[in-house]
């Protein structure tokens, strides 16, 4: 299906070099990360070595060159938060989860990210799952919505 | 021009040059870490920085212009101050390694530190960590000790063509990596690593060898292929532990994985250390060469063979052996009945004293080389058009060609660095025309690609000067002038229609035409052609066909422009033209033409043989049907690079007598009744001759293992034994001697070589060489039309034999092996052999990529891993012959050239299936 899609997408471009970011913006659009793969074709398509692709790719923060979790969790280290234990917060989801900040679980469960503040101060420290944001964290809360992962190794990005 | 004046000097320059390159003119030293001449600028590490007066600010050097009236000052307490503060932040998260690192002593940034006398940073920050360990077999590679400078990328990029690394990540987490991180794989040619002004980038092979200290540097030639690039070994206690290469060289400092990491076999534990006399009478033997064993495995049975098959004697032992044995046959059946291979692998020297050997003291003319495999049809064809058959141009010509023309080679694998030549060439805006039946590397650069079958290239060029005539793009003051025949050559052109051109190659005419056109019109085009040409049983038409192309354009006989067959293997010219020929003296001197034999006999004092004598092929011939009865061959190993092993091995089998001499124990050498242990490259003073013609010096680094000896002192000893006198009191008189007797060297001294190769002809000791032949006209007077006509290959594929088969070389191995395959690193890389075959026939087939099918032939079947790709055409598949347990030449036939003798190693037919491995 991938690869369907990345021909289709591929079709309405070129082949120029200079087409290369649109491409991936586009490919990420589509399938939330941007698989080796479709780098490799990619470059293929635009003809650039594939150092070249991975190079820009890595190079801006907006790609990702892993695929997200299901569970996709943002916690506020914005000013209002961290006065209020946001580190703590984000220490003892890492114990629980076994990620650390920016990684993904290797089996796709979750995705542990930071953001500054995400505009909800008055409920400090909060955190984001998915679309839902959860507010006044405490450790009891962070173990009621993460119950424990099975040990395994996890991405480095 | 602009005149500008730095630290007070006026300098005047070209436009466009930067304020560096004015500094470097005038000789004032300013700091770099990013900048390469042969790069494109970069302006990232801040160190050349100067004041330029009117300017606020200093600026980096490299990058900026030079433009009239300019006042630079390149040092002053400011500027020094600012570059220490660069050098400090630099080394701020550098890990100050130095007392174990391998660049210690050759690293710029070490130097720089060194000089602005940095001991303690005020900086010391972050250090960054990189816990990937890169697996590669070839180059190390620790991040942390990076600069981010980027040579290495732009190396890659810009002169390799191959862009394997690039910077990735952004901030403090930018690094230099390969794509998604993962490990090198690329060339391996390493050019990166001769940049990296850090230790960031070494060889693996260079732990612990030794670094600066009691280090030897060795300025000689590679003993590869024929590019002829100048090495620096790097000795320490007799062992070549580096290998680099000096930019004001032939090759401009680049090399491949095979120069410069494809030395371990000079001191190699498996060398030949003593002579050898057989005890085990050689038909009860089971030779190594067939049967699927890992090369581990056949290297250990091989040693444990040795001690079975052979004793150890000393050298007078075995001299006076072989001496007695060759005088036996010669007294007995002849002289005659005597043949000598020589080798393309020996200096020019030892190929002139062997075939003086042959034809002076054993009388005959019965020795030949490799070349008959790979160039005797290019020595026939342009022999007979032009009157000689080299190189016309010079490997520097290449980058002003405007169009280049490469048919049947795979310049970037098999002659790398004019591979690169060719890619600057076309950076540089030349028209690139490629073809080939395979997708090879060089396709990526090319504005033309004409796929055309297998065997078909005279159906190519025929139909490409079709289309030259009807275009009208002859030149036909040149045809006038220099050439006869044109006209009825012409006539036979009419039936070569684009689309009889199509019909027969499979090329589509478009292509055909627009490939003619192109070069038609072209000013200084040069045509590049090897194995892919002249390995066919029409491989003398084959060159015919190029030849006409250039007379008819007048493409040839001017800088850049010319028809250029490149020599495979490093001396391969030099044994030709050493005279190492059945039919040649030195110098491409026929042996059947009275007073040139007089000649030789006066200088040789003895009565020489006018019968033209066997060539290698027909040597085996002879040796089948017991005519001939005795061989001596010289680094050479028919058995794998001959077509059709199980013939060769028979053929030598039947020999009463076979004295081989080399550096490791080959497959032919398990035949031979005596092995003579030879010194190699690295060991022996000398000279070889490049493909573009360029005599250059080998030099001495260490000295041979164990009793081996250098091949002239051998080929010296038995001819003494043999009773005929010959003396050299040190190696440059044998030069001398052929100096005397082809005059084309006589102007050639060591003295002279020193430093740059010559390129024959140069025939006075004030003559400058000859970068292009042909100025001014043919040696032989008019060239000459001939017509011929295209033929079908002699064995085509069939229902029963559905595959076309091809067999060539690959970047990594090198012949059949002996040297490159007992390399590690090498191995590890290129392990095994394979055979590529294409997506549909594979899927056609239910052939998976790696999977062991069945190859068979007419003449015999291997097992051997597929790997399926793009590079071949539907119904071809290719196969590398450097590979013993899966030899091609198993399949290959040995129908040959008429005129040359050159076996058909370029198409024959298989049948492919698939195997069901039992597991034992
Ligand atoms: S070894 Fe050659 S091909 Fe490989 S990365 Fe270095 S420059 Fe590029
Ligand atoms: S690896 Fe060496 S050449 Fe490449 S960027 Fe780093 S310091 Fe420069
Ligand atoms: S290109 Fe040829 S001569 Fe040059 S280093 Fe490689 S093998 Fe040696
Ligand atoms: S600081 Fe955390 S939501 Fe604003
Ligand atoms: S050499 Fe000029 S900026 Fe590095």
């Amino acid at each position: 299906m991938e690869e369907e899609l990345l021909e289709e997408i591929l079709a309405s471009y070129r082949g120029d070099r200079g087409e290369l970011v649109p491409i991936l913006q586009e490919v990420q659009d589509n399938l939330g990360y941007l698989p080796e793969k479709s780098m490799v074709d990619i470059a293929k398509f635009i003809g650039v070595p594939e150092s070249h692709v991975y190079s820009v790719a890595s190079f801006y923060a907006q790609f990702r060159l892993l695929p997200l979790g299901r569970k996709r969790i943002a916690v506020c280290r914005g000013t209002a938060c961290h006065i209020r234990g946001a580190p703590q917060i984000l220490n003892r989801i890492e114990k629980t989860i076994g990620l650390k900040e920016g990684e993904t679980s290797d089996d796709l469960e979750y995705t542990l990210e930071t953001v500054a503040c995400f505009g909800c101060c008055a409920l400090a420290p909060c955190i984001r799952v998915n679309m839902d944001v959860v507010g006044e964290m405490t450790s009891e809360k962070v173990d009621e919505l993460f119950p424990p992962v099975i040990e395994g190794v996890k991405n480095d990005q | 021009m602009v005149t500008l004046t730095i630290d007070g000097k006026k300098v005047t320059v070209r436009k466009l040059s930067t304020v560096l390159d004015a500094a470097r003119k005038l000789d004032i030293p300013i700091p770099t870490l990013c900048h390469h001449s042969e790069l494109s600028p970069y302006g990232g590490c801040r160190l050349c920085i100067v004041e330029i007066k009117g300017m606020a600010r200093p600026i980096t050097a490299c990058t900026t212009p030079v433009s009239d009236g300019m006042e630079v000052i390149t040092t002053s307490p400011y500027i020094e101050k600012l570059r220490k503060t660069t050098l400090e932040l630099l080394l701020s998260d550098h890990p100050n390694d130095c007392m174990v690192c391998e660049r210690a002593g050759d690293c710029t940034l070490q130097e720089l530190a060194y000089f602005y006398g940095i001991r303690e940073n005020r900086f010391e920050g972050e250090r960054r960590f990189y816990t990937r360990k890169d697996n590669n077999p070839f180059i190390e590679r620790e991040m942390e000790k990076c600069i981010l400078c980027g040579q290495c990328v732009r190396i890659c990029d810009e002169i390799q063509g191959v862009g394997a690394i690039d910077f990735a990540h952004r901030g403090f987490k930018t690094r230099i990596c390969p794509p998604y991180e993962k490990d090198l794989n690329c060339e391996f040619c390493g050019q990166c690593v001769a940049v990296c002004p850090t230790g960031a980038l070494t060889g693996k092979m260079w732990a612990h060898k030794g670094r600066q200290k009691d280090i030897k540097e060795i300025e000689t030639v590679c003993p590869y292929c024929g590019c002829g690039c100048s090495l620096t070994l790097h000795v320490r206690r007799n062992e070549v532990i580096r290998v680099s290469s000096r930019e004001d060289t032939i090759n401009e400092g680049w090399l491949c994985a095979k120069g410069r990491f494809g030395y371990g076999f000079i001191n190699h534990p498996d060398r030949l250390t003593k002579p050898l006399i057989r005890i085990v009478p050689k038909n009860s033997q089971k030779s190594s060469a067939r049967g699927g064993r890992s090369q581990k495995t056949l290297n250990s049975q091989l040693s444990t063979l040795n001690s079975q098959l052979f004793r150890e004697v000393s050298w007078d032992e075995a001299l006076v052996y072989v001496a007695k044995r060759l005088r036996e046959i010669k007294d007995r059946y002849g002289p005659d009945s005597i043949g000598g291979l020589s080798s393309a692998k020996c200096t020019n020297e030892e190929n002139y004293l062997f075939q003086k050997f042959m034809r002076a003291v054993i009388g005959t003319n019965n020795v030949d080389h490799c070349v008959r495999y790979c160039h005797s049809s290019t020595l026939a064809g342009l022999a007979t058009v032009f009157g000689s058959g080299a190189m016309t141009n010079s490997i520097p010509e290449i980058g002003n060609h405007d169009v280049i023309f490469v048919i049947g080679s795979n310049t970037t694998e098999t002659h790398p660095i004019i591979g690169l030549r060719i890619k600057k060439a076309v950076r540089g805006g030349a028209e690139l025309i490629v073809a080939d039946p395979r997708r090879i590397d060089l396709v990526r650069f090319a504005g033309i690609w004409l796929q055309h079958r297998p065997g078909t290239d005279v159906a190519l060029l025929k139909s490409m000067m079709h289309v030259i005539v009807k275009e009208d793009l002859t030149d036909k003051k040149f045809i006038e002038e220099w050439t006869e025949g044109f006209e009825s050559f012409k006539e036979g052109l009419n039936e070569y229609t684009p689309d009889m051109g199509e019909k027969i190659t499979g090329v589509p005419k478009e292509y055909i035409i627009r490939a003619a056109i192109l070069y038609g019109n072209a000013v200084r085009p040069g045509i590049y052609y090897t194995m892919g040409i002249t390995q066919h049983t029409h491989g003398t038409e084959n060159v015919f066909a190029i030849a006409k192309l250039a007379l008819m354009t007048g493409n040839i006989g001017r800088e850049s422009t010319g028809v250029n067959p490149l020599r495979g293997q490093n001396n391969v010219q030099g044994a030709s033209d050493m005279g190492c020929f059945p039919d040649f003296y030195p110098g491409y001197q026929k042996v059947n033409i009275p007073n040139i034999k007089q000649k030789f006999e006066k200088a040789w004092g003895v009565r020489l043989s006018d019968k033209i004598g066997l060539t290698a092929p027909e040597m085996a011939e002879a040796a089948l049907k017991g005519n001939l009865k005795a061989m001596y061959i010289m680094g050479e190993n028919p058995v794998l690079s001959d077509p059709d092993i199980n013939r060769t091995i028979e053929a030598l089998k039947r020999l009463d007598f076979l004295a081989v001499q080399d550096i490791f124990m080959t497959e032919t050498a398990e035949l031979a009744d005596v092995v003579l242990p030879a010194a190699c490259f690295a060991e022996k003073d000398g000279t070889f001759t490049n493909t573009e013609r360029r005599v250059q010096r080998v030099r001495k680094a260490v000295e041979p293992p164990g009793e081996a000896k250098e091949d002239s002192w051998i080929i010296i000893e038995l001819a003494n034994r043999l009773g005929y006198k010959m003396k050299h009191a040190f190696i440059e008189e044998v030069f001398q001697e052929a100096g005397k007797v082809w005059p084309a060297i006589e102007g050639i001294t060591y003295g002279r070589i020193a430093k740059m190769g010559l390129q024959w002809p140069c025939p006075t000791l004030d003559h400058p060489g000859t970068p292009y032949l042909f100025k001014g006209g043919f040696p032989r007077g008019k060239a000459v039309f001939s017509t011929t006509r295209y033929r079908p290959s002699e064995e085509l594929p069939d229902n029963e034999y559905p595959f076309l088969l091809s067999t060539g070389r690959q970047l990594f191995q090198y012949h059949t092996g002996s040297m490159t395959r007992k390399i590690d690193a090498i191995n590890k890389i290129s392990p095994e052999a394979y055979i590529e075959i294409h997506p549909d026939d594979a899927k056609q087939f239910g052939i998976n990529d790696g999977k062991i099918i069945k190859v068979s032939s007419r003449r015999g079947s291997i097992n051997i891993k597929a790997l399926i790709s793009d590079r071949p055409a539907k119904g071809m598949v290719f196969i590398p012959f450097h590979f013993k347990e899966a030899a091609a030449n198993v399949l290959t036939g040995t129908a040959l050239d008429p005129i040359a003798k050159i076996p058909e190693l370029k198409v024959c037919a298989v049948k492919i299936e698939v195997v069901v491995l039992t597991v034992s």
